[in-house]
């Protein structure tokens, strides 16, 4: 075996979500009530569109998430165990090992051939020059760059669109043979259709979207391959892929924060709203407390107290990735904690209202006992409660990122996040000439999910907000 | 009213007990106080005279909860619970870890805060209601729908880069405004002028996306549609009825946040290099002075419970139907 | 038809998205004479209240009017501009709205709210505003009117907020008045009060009035025309004494058919099977072809005319075209003779006692203070003794606020009493816990007012009937569960198949009746019916009530009937007790009490209910003020204040038990006075 696999603590959870994510597809398929709302979200627009959006997102997250170690490479003597590098990668590092590998000395311009920074070069005359050097990599392939370069663009563009075309052609035609089968008739019929706007779900926008992203994708990764398409940071690592490993963080932030905090949210609100009495008091009691300490303050403390520990154990710590993957896992779990009480509170409001309504009065007069109203008449009629604020979390928690990690109380610092590109990208923004590509590449990858994770969540409320259907 | 108030003050005491418990197990149980001065003390292999040294220079050299060497009363105050966490119950926040009066420099900081926190608060109120307003009387046409995408895309851009966009685009390329310091007294309002316009726009997404929705579903309430019936025009209607009723909730959310703004905004405040309280509280996690980060929990836990009543209170200001028992 | 104010022609309206539309008023003509009372009659969803904000143009934003015209003396109000609108509505024509709750605006005085009308409409001077508002209220009938003007809506009762409705209304001296079920939100009583003051408006100013609702009783009371509206057209219009006499459609035959009485108890109701139909679609022929007992051929082909049958009486109905007026005749008369028929008395009557309660009282605390103590008690239910017998219905009734919900949730043990004491088949159940509380449940259950409350959303229809069989391990198999649960949708009327569908696929009327499935379940002997058909249209309770009695007769079962509806508790009952502020002030058996009342709360509350029969009319005996909190009741009798025969004796002490004949009690002073 070539390769060993590493399992994480973040990877571990993330695949726990990912398998309830699964088991609630399931049941819900199988529930009309559940699969209603949904359908008004796949059958909007915006809904879908979003939807390509984030599914792009979340496939560079979960390559970025599953790691393994590289077998290294033996004498060819087979008795000896096998060994295997000490560095953890992840199936996107493999993916990019190009990006990853070229490294240049420091700063460079994106698409830039030349370093950003002078240095002393030497001719080969001997003498010694002050000039900006060629880089080691982006634009070598380059004889003269001066005047070879913009059509080398041009074309390389050129090249990953026809690709992204070709992929997007033969996508959109699987995608519209399995539609065209299931709706039993022919595909023709089908494209008339979509195109007419005449199906459900909009799939004319749906395949625009995974279009527009393919033919991207293709062309940033055609280009990638010769140039520093967002230019090199301070120690010449290219931003591009520094970029694309933040969204493994943000999204991690965004939903495991989330699932952390979620079976407290519902359970304690649920027991608070339901029993009322000394439960409720002793509930209310523990989420004031917590909402008044500041936020930010009880993560700083947190996380404080988290390097304490680490400066002390160092020794427990094997690898940087796991000591980041640890801290990334407490600060899930601190913002977990600050973050559960709105929830909770309002799962209590309306635990307060279901225990009055009629058929949970019914279902007590049937002998029924307080599990199972809590478990059949009461969970159910929160969920879209729950839900509803899953999302809307989302995108707040992916900003709360950036701002905690500027602060230093984020993530570690070695971890690639977008917070921790922008905490760097403000001094380099006080260099004269500026430095703005860190921060421009940070700005819209982030300012590209949030958006989009805000959009979906509004589809997401309007469908699931029983007020706004008027039912 | 006297009653309910007197009633809601008590039942912040447990709350802040609570507070102070989750504080004290936080700095002091999970990490010893040897932890601490190992770390602070920066090397590997701190010997223990220097760490005991610096406990004794931080008060840090005493048992937890209870001095068996004490006796009477000190048995229980000459501990560090009591030294560290129960006086700041007295609003005795005993001094930093650089030995300065923190109750004193406090009492010094919150002022710079106000300024800007005061200012942003109040004109983004402003700006936002006449925004959300304006959206609600074009509603369902091409302005609705256009002003609703750029709130979403607003608030979608983080903090961060309000804070960096407008530094960089009014002080370094237009030269409108210094880019960061402060000044005393009245010299301050130019430090002022950009944190505050930064903080505005930051604001707008959120803050109007949300008015938006309160007058929305104000507008769908039955007493709007008898103010129609009356025969009011459009105008009297948004203004006197609508706005009437939004500002209810608009109110109330704003009291809430009031005695926060003593705290100060720990980013705009640290990027503008303003002498609040939220860069004394960066400043203080980044140099790890723990002493000043539990002040500051402590300080923001009252003004928290402040914030609730002060809500309760509003609410029977502005609303009719509201008593306080 | 020299003095038409209004004139409706061809009226169209639509809802909702324009590929979907609803249209929910079709073609409407009606007209409006100054000083008259139209009532436009109908059942929810039929089009009424779109009809009325369409002539306001007030529709909501979905809303569209496609064609017709709408004339207020010589103007098109449909051609107007916003701006010219607007001095229209509240000028000359004015609007009051079903619910005086929501209608008025909560952080504005009724004062406030009233001189906004003034200042618009009246051309007087500033000064003169405040003036004219007092004016307004004294002109409503609330007393002390300047104190009340500083006053917000929610320190007034309902009816006081009404009739702000009306002052405000009235702000600008309009020649119509638009009322959309005014009283539907209140009290007979209160109702009594309200209708009055409309009708002495009309007398001393001449207005006309649009009355909209759903009561016939309302109607005959207080229109004198009428047009009857079903989905989205106008069926039928005539005089009310002419329809009363005489309905012509099939569907005011019917309508007025299944109004439960006292005179109907021998038999079964008459019912229009099915529903209103949606409004979204297209319609061939008659709109009441589905659920016409009259129904012929042409029905379904043609769409049916307008017909004049004289006396100012046209109906939408092929029966009335000329060829086939032969027909009508027969089938009058054939109609007639229908709900008569059988005439079962009375039912197996067990004479028993099933459940007895005596001297229930549930108290709700009021905290108040520093350490929240309690410094007074709500007393919903303040000392109720009732008994109840198998194959027997006793009706509790009162008016909201009452006490008569909690005094059934209280036998229930849903809320727990404070006092007295319940026994079951000689088992005391107060105190009894949780747990063995669980085996008595099986025998004691309750169906719930508002059907689509009653039932969780989330779950099929087969698990909620299911769920008693579960809970209490009557069948805890699966399969055995759901073959007891298609016959208990059987017995209630339903397609076996429903147990797989969810609660949201059926109308009102089929929820209730999956809801008296989910209660026979258990096999109960005793059910507490609460209000089960206040949230249903006339000929859908009539189908409910039918049901109720049909189960009766067939499994013995004593119901304790909770209702504000007298007709419906003559029609059904056998005992009723009268409950006032969380007492019963009288009680005894059905007849006696409704055809000779001795409380005189009883008498007030019999006297306001409007009927249909003007013979049978008695003289309202108006109540003043409302009823009193229940956490302060008066001292001495708590009637007292608003009775109209009180003496001094009767704010001393509350008063005792007057047996009149065995069965027969009053709380009264006087009762054997007379």
């Amino acid at each position: 075996m070539p390769l060993m696999p590493v399992v994480l603590w973040t990877d571990a959870l993330v695949f726990l979500l990912i398998a309830l994510g699964l088991l609630f597809g399931l049941y819900a398929a199988r529930h009309e009530h559940l699969r209603a709302p949904w359908r008004r979200v796949v059958q909007s627009r915006v809904g879908v569109a979003m939807l390509v959006v984030l599914s792009a997102y979340g496939m560079v997250g979960l390559l970025d998430t599953v790691h393994v170690r590289l077998k290294l490479d033996t004498p060819a003597d087979s008795s000896a165990a096998p060994q295997y590098a000490p560095e953890i990668l992840s199936l996107l590092d493999l993916a990019l090992s190009g990006l990853r590998e070229r490294q240049e000395k420091t700063y460079s311009a994106p698409f830039a051939t030349h370093l950003f920074v002078k240095e002393a070069i030497e001719q080969p005359d001997g003498s010694v020059i002050r000039d900006f050097p060629r880089l080691e990599h982006g634009g070598s392939h380059l004889a003269d760059p001066a005047t070879q370069r913009g059509a080398d663009i041009l074309f390389t563009a050129m090249l990953g669109m026809l690709k992204g075309l070709v992929f997007w052609v033969l996508t959109a035609f699987a995608i519209l043979w399995l539609i065209a089968r299931r709706r039993g008739e022919l595909m023709e019929q089908t494209w008339t259709a979509i195109r007419a706007g005449r199906t459900p779900i909009p799939w004319l926008t749906a395949l625009s979207m995974l279009g527009l992203l393919l033919i991207l994708g293709f062309v940033a990764g055609e280009l990638a391959a010769r140039y520093h398409i967002l230019g090199t940071d301070k120690v010449g690592e290219d931003v591009f892929f520094q970029t694309l490993k933040s969204i493994r963080t943000g999204l991690l932030i965004g939903t495991l924060t989330t699932l952390v905090m979620l079976p407290a949210a519902i359970l304690l609100g649920i027991a608070a709203g339901y029993f009322r009495g000394w439960v409720d008091d002793v509930i209310q009691y523990l989420y004031t407390t917590l909402n008044a300490i500041p936020g930010v303050l009880l993560i700083a403390a947190a996380i404080l107290m988290l390097q304490v520990y680490m400066s002390n154990h160092a020794e427990d710590f094997t690898s940087l990735v796991e000591r980041a993957d640890l801290r990334l896992l407490f600060l899930c779990l601190i913002l977990g904690v600050t973050s559960w009480t709105g929830l909770c509170r309002l799962l209590r409001g309306e635990a307060l209202k279901l225990r009055e309504v009629d058929y949970v009065q019914a279902a007590s007069a049937l002998g029924v006992g307080h599990a199972t109203i809590i478990g059949r008449h009461i969970l159910p009629n929160v969920m879209h409660i729950v839900l509803i604020t899953l999302v809307l979390d989302f995108s707040g928690l992916v900003l709360a990122e950036a701002v905690l990690s500027y602060v230093n109380i984020g993530v570690d610092p070695t971890m690639n996040s977008w917070g921790n590109m922008i905490n760097s990208a403000r001094l380099e923004l006080a260099r004269d000439p500026v430095v703005w590509w860190s921060l421009t590449a940070a700005f819209v990858f982030m300012f590209t999910l949030v958006l989009a994770a805000n959009l979906f969540a509004d589809v997401v409320r309007d469908a699931f907000d029983p007020r706004l259907r008027g039912i | 009213m006297t009653a309910y108030i007197l009633r809601r003050l008590l039942y912040a005491v447990p709350i802040l007990i609570g507070v102070n418990l989750l504080t004290f197990v936080l700095f002091f149980v999970v990490n010893s106080p040897d932890d601490m001065a190992r770390m602070h003390l920066g090397e590997k292999r701190v010997t223990e005279e220097a760490v005991q040294g610096w406990k004794a220079a931080h008060g840090y050299d005493r048992p937890l909860l209870y001095n068996a060497e004490a006796s009477g009363m000190a048995r229980l105050t000459e501990t560090i619970f009591f030294e560290k966490s129960a006086r700041l119950f007295a609003f005795q926040f005993g001094s930093s870890d650089d030995g300065r009066d923190i109750g004193y420099d406090i009492s010094q900081r919150m002022w710079p805060s106000l300024a800007i926190a005061v200012p942003v608060l109040l004109v983004g109120l402003a700006f936002n209601i006449s925004y959300a307003l304006f959206i609600v009387f074009f509603r369902a046409t091409y302005v609705d729908i256009g002003s609703v995408v750029l709130l979403v895309a607003m608030l979608s851009i983080s903090s961060l880069f309000y804070i960096i966009g407008g530094q960089f685009l009014l002080s370094k390329v237009f030269h409108l405004a210094p880019i960061s310091g402060y000044d005393t007294g009245l010299h301050a309002w130019k430090f002022l002028i950009l944190p505050v316009i930064v903080g505005v726009i930051g604001g707008i997404g959120a803050g109007t996306r949300w008015y938006r929705t309160l007058f929305l579903e104000e507008v769908g309430k039955d007493y709007v549609r008898t103010a129609r019936a009356k025969g009011l025009s459009e105008r009297l209607v948004l203004f006197r009825h609508v706005l009437g009723n939004a500002l209810i909730p608009i109110l109330t959310g704003v009291v809430v946040v009031l005695p926060l703004l003593f705290m100060g905004s720990l980013i705009t405040e640290s990027f503008f290099g303003i002498p609040g309280l939220g860069s004394y509280t960066i400043d203080a996690i980044s140099n790890q002075d723990f002493a000043i980060v539990r002040a500051m929990v402590f300080l923001g836990a009252v003004l928290y419970i402040l914030g609730l009543i002060l809500t309760d209170i509003s609410y029977t200001l502005v609303d009719p139907r509201v008593r306080l028992q | 038809m020299t003095d038409t104010l209004l004139q409706v022609e061809g009226l169209t309206t639509e809802l909702g998205a324009a590929a979907q539309p609803l249209r929910v008023v079709d073609g409407l003509d009606l007209h409006l004479q100054a000083g008259e009372t139209l009532a436009l009659l109908g059942e929810s969803g039929c089009g009424k209240s779109m009809t009325a904000l369409s002539l306001m143009r007030l529709l909501p934003p979905s809303g569209r009017i496609l064609a017709g015209s709408v004339r207020l003396g010589g103007t098109d109000l449909l051609r107007l501009t916003e701006t010219e609108m607007r001095a229209v509505r509240g000028g000359r024509l004015a609007m009051i709205f079903q619910e005086p709750q929501t209608s008025l605006n909560p952080v504005l005085t009724v004062g406030a709210q009233i001189a906004e009308a003034v200042r618009v409409h009246a051309g007087c001077s500033r000064a003169q505003v405040p003036e004219r508002v007092v004016e307004l209220l004294r002109a409503v009938g609330i007393p002390d009117p300047a104190q009340r003007a500083g006053e917000y809506p929610h320190q007034l009762s309902g009816g006081m907020k009404q009739r702000v409705m009306i002052a405000m209304a009235l702000a600008g001296d309009p020649q119509i008045l638009i009322a959309d079920e005014p009283t539907t939100a209140l009290d007979v009583t209160i109702q009594a009060q309200v209708l009055r003051l409309l009708k002495d408006l009309q007398r001393d100013t001449g207005l006309a009035v649009l009355l909209i609702t759903h009561d016939l009783g309302v109607v005959a009371e207080t229109a004198d025309r009428l047009a009857v509206m079903y989905a989205g057209q106008i069926v039928e219009t005539a005089t009310v004494a002419g329809f009363f006499a005489r309905p012509a459609h099939p569907y005011s035959r019917r309508l007025m058919e299944s109004l439960p009485s006292a005179d109907r108890r021998s038999g079964r109701l008459a019912v229009i099977p099915g529903r209103v139909p949606p409004l979204d679609r297209v319609f061939q022929g008659c709109r009441f072809a589905d659920r016409c007992q009259s129904v012929m051929p042409v029905c379904r082909e043609e769409t049916p005319g307008w017909f004049e049958i004289g006396a100012g009486q046209g109906v939408r109905c092929h029966l009335w075209a000329d060829s086939l007026q032969s027909v009508v005749g027969s089938w009058q008369s054939a109609a007639s003779g229908a709900s008569e028929g059988e005439s079962d008395r009375h039912p197996a009557a067990g004479n028993g006692i099933l459940l007895r309660a005596t001297d229930l009282k549930v108290h709700f605390p009021i905290h108040r203070g520093i350490l929240r103590r309690v410094v007074g008690q709500v007393r919903a239910v303040d000392g109720v003794s009732l008994d109840l017998r198998a194959g027997r219905t006793l009706a509790l009734v009162g008016e909201s606020g009452c006490g008569k919900t909690t005094a059934g949730k209280g036998i229930l043990q849903l809320v727990q009493p404070t006092g007295g004491s319940i026994r079951y088949r000689d088992r005391e159940l107060i105190g009894l816990g949780h747990r063995r509380m669980r085996t008595i449940r099986k025998d004691l259950q309750i169906i719930f007012q508002d059907p689509y409350a009653a039932m969780n959303p989330r779950m099929l229809v087969g698990d909620i009937v299911g769920e008693g069989l579960q809970a209490l391990g009557i069948e805890p198999r699966r399969a055995g569960r759901m073959r007891r649960v298609a016959e208990l949708l059987e017995l209630v009327g339903l397609d076996p198949a429903s147990a797989n569908r969810y609660p949201h696929e059926f109308s009102g009327g089929q929820r209730q009746r999956i809801c008296i499935a989910r209660a026979l379940a258990v096999e109960p002997r005793i059910i507490i019916c609460d209000e089960p058909t206040s949230a249903l249209d006339v000929s859908v309770q009539a189908q409910i009530l039918n049901l109720l009695k049909d189960l009766q007769e067939r499994l013995g079962l004593a119901y304790l009937f909770i209702s504000h509806n007298i007709s419906v508790v003559a029609y059904l009952a056998h005992e009723v007790a009268v409950m006032y502020l969380g007492r019963v002030v009288e009680q005894g058996p059905v007849d006696v009490v409704l055809d000779d009342p001795r409380h005189p709360y009883t008498r007030a509350l019999l006297s306001a209910v409007p009927v249909i029969d003007a013979d049978r009319r008695r003289e309202i005996i108006r109540l003043e003020g409302d009823m009193p909190s229940p956490s302060h009741p008066p001292p001495g009798c708590h009637f007292h204040p608003r009775c109209p025969v009180a003496i001094d004796a009767c704010a001393r002490s509350y008063p005792g038990e007057t047996r009149l004949n065995d069965a027969r009690v009053v709380h009264c002073l006087r009762a054997n006075q007379e």
